[in-house]
């Protein structure tokens, strides 16, 4: 054979690295197309979770309730920050007062929403992820299907149903902590007027505007993390470092789609506000 | 040639020229099994010889490539999910490790099944689980959770667990490995009394040679995806195929080779010498 026939090494590579990237890219958009027929699938056997509904309180006590505590705590430091923060801006242009509405604003729109769904993606979004992920490595999932019970029915969807439940209320105890933080640091330590504080606030947040609209972040952000959280315990490698790297791609994952979905929902919400 | 299997058929499952590959690499090759009703029969071989995929696709959680898998009858690659299921409510599979639910005690682990699959009163399935804690010696630890156990206990509270229902079919995967001697020789006459108690058939999937020849009515041999050999526990120990020779009495020179395959040691150690 003649050598100019034989491909060059650069050439050699440049074929390796592109079929490595179109490898990645299909399983990629394989991966994508096997999460979306899943989340297909938890809302088909939600039967067993909303019929037998002690399984989904039992996930949301695990979920939810035990989540309380960073929930709550952030939720005042996130406050009382903004409280600092805000009544160092605002008494620059004289108008102090309005602090609680800058406190409840940044908190009921954007903060309390966003701020809680981080926390629960780490936390319990984590949690999930490794629990699903350890049972499926010690064939307790497999034992399910062996019984006939199907695991998506009665693993899955208690735990995606738990989270969709829970994120909402816990944004908005975030929100109502960081509201008593502001309060805490700009009326009890600053001075700021107590009567100012809270009827701007009742006067300038909108229920529907403000309010609902926050709610339906936090509904969203619950979907996709319990989402991601459930799908990847279910996908991940059945070994010790399958179920960590899993747990640690549920936390970047749902972390990075809810600010994108958060980016999202803001366009669509507030542009003509 | 392969007959179908009816109900009143002697064997409750027939494997008929079952080959299966995960992606191309070939596990099981053209094997031919059949599983009597009322005997206890062992799929024995080394690690990785295609043993636990035979016991895999008999449940249906695998599809053969080629050949089908017949229980009570039917084909089980053909049956729906709704089939397949109602299928496994007559099964009992024990698990290598027990695969416990480790959120539900003892008790809750053995009522699982029960509490899906009927509306029993709760008193009652309480005397029923019971009842399958004291057939495995183990009514007094109820209340334990899986953490709690020891790996013979664990392993005894997941056949009381697989036996609920009172299965047709129990298929153990390597229900001897890790067990102390004690436990080994409990699980070995559990399996044995449990069997011809419930009536049921059992496939025992293990390399535990010694142990499982003790109970078992007859032996496939599989060996890189095939059976190289069948007959019952003295056909097997009396056996003069090399293979079975080596295997049955742990000889470490023999067909089964040593060495993972590599090249000549010698010339491996010159080649890197050269390259240094």
């Amino acid at each position: 054979m003649p050598n100019s026939s034989k491909p060059s090494p650069f050439t050699d590579k440049l074929v390796q690295f592109l079929t490595r990237l179109g490898h990645n890219f299909t399983s990629r958009i394989w991966r994508l197309g096997f999460a979306s027929r899943f989340f297909l699938a938890i809302l088909l056997l939600s039967g067993t979770a909303l019929r037998r509904f002690h399984l989904t309180i039992r996930e949301i006590y695990f979920t939810g309730v035990l989540s309380l505590i960073i929930i709550l705590v952030s939720g005042l430091f996130v406050g009382m920050v903004l409280g600092l923060q805000g009544y160092d801006t605002l008494q620059r242009y004289g108008s102090s007062e309005a602090l609680g509405v800058l406190v409840s604003l940044s908190l009921v729109r954007e903060l309390g929403p966003v701020v809680s769904a981080l926390l629960f993606a780490s936390r319990a979004g984590s949690a999930i992820t490794a629990e699903i992920g350890l049972m499926k490595a010690t064939e307790q999932l497999s034992a399910m299907e062996m019984m006939a019970v199907n695991p998506i029915a009665r693993v899955v969807a208690p735990r995606f149903w738990a989270g969709v439940v829970s994120m909402p209320m816990l944004a908005a105890l975030f929100s109502a902590m960081g509201i008593f933080g502001g309060y805490l640091v700009g009326v009890q330590l600053i001075g700021v007027d107590e009567g100012s504080f809270w009827s701007q606030m009742q006067a300038s947040v909108d229920f529907r505007e403000d309010i609902v609209n926050g709610i339906i972040k936090s509904c969203v952000f619950g979907i996709i993390i319990s989402w991601i959280a459930v799908f990847e315990g279910y996908d991940a490698e059945p070994t010790a470092e399958g179920v960590s790297g899993a747990t640690t791609r549920t936390v970047v994952t749902s972390s990075l789609a809810v600010l994108a979905a958060d980016f999202v929902l803001t366009a669509f919400m507030f542009r003509g506000a | 040639m392969a007959s179908a299997t009816t109900p009143s058929d002697d064997c409750l499952v027939r494997i008929n020229k079952v080959s299966f590959a995960y992606d191309r690499r070939p596990v099981l090759t053209d094997i031919n099994m059949e599983i009597p009703r009322g005997k206890i029969v062992a799929i024995m071989g080394s690690s990785g010889c295609g043993k636990t995929t035979t016991l895999r696709l008999i449940g249906g959680q695998l599809k053969p490539t080629s050949g089908e898998v017949r229980v009570n009858g039917q084909v089980v690659h053909t049956l729906d999910s709704g089939g397949l299921y109602e299928m496994r409510r007559h099964m009992g599979m024990l698990f290598q490790f027990g695969a416990l639910f480790t959120d539900l005690s003892v008790f809750d682990n053995v009522a699982f099944q029960m509490r899906e699959h009927t509306d029993l009163p709760e008193d009652l399935i309480n005397d029923l689980v019971m009842m399958k804690l004291h057939a495995v010696g183990l009514r007094g630890a109820h209340h334990l959770m899986p953490s709690e156990l020891s790996g013979g206990m664990a392993r005894r509270v997941a056949l009381a667990r697989a036996i609920a229902l009172d299965p047709m079919l129990i298929m153990y995967d390597e229900p001897f490995a890790g067990l102390d001697p004690i436990s080994l020789s409990i699980i070995g006459e559990l399996i044995r009394s449990l069997n011809d108690a419930l009536g049921a058939s059992s496939i025992i999937v293990t390399h535990d040679v010694q142990e499982s020849l003790k109970i078992v009515d007859y032996v496939y041999f599989v060996s890189a995806g095939k059976i190289v050999a069948q007959g019952t526990a003295e056909e097997i120990k009396a056996s003069g195929t090399p293979y079975v020779h080596q295997f049955v009495w742990g000889e470490a020179d023999g067909p089964v080779p040593f060495h993972y395959p590599a090249p000549v040691y010698g010339e491996q150690i010159m080649e890197q010498a050269g390259h240094a």
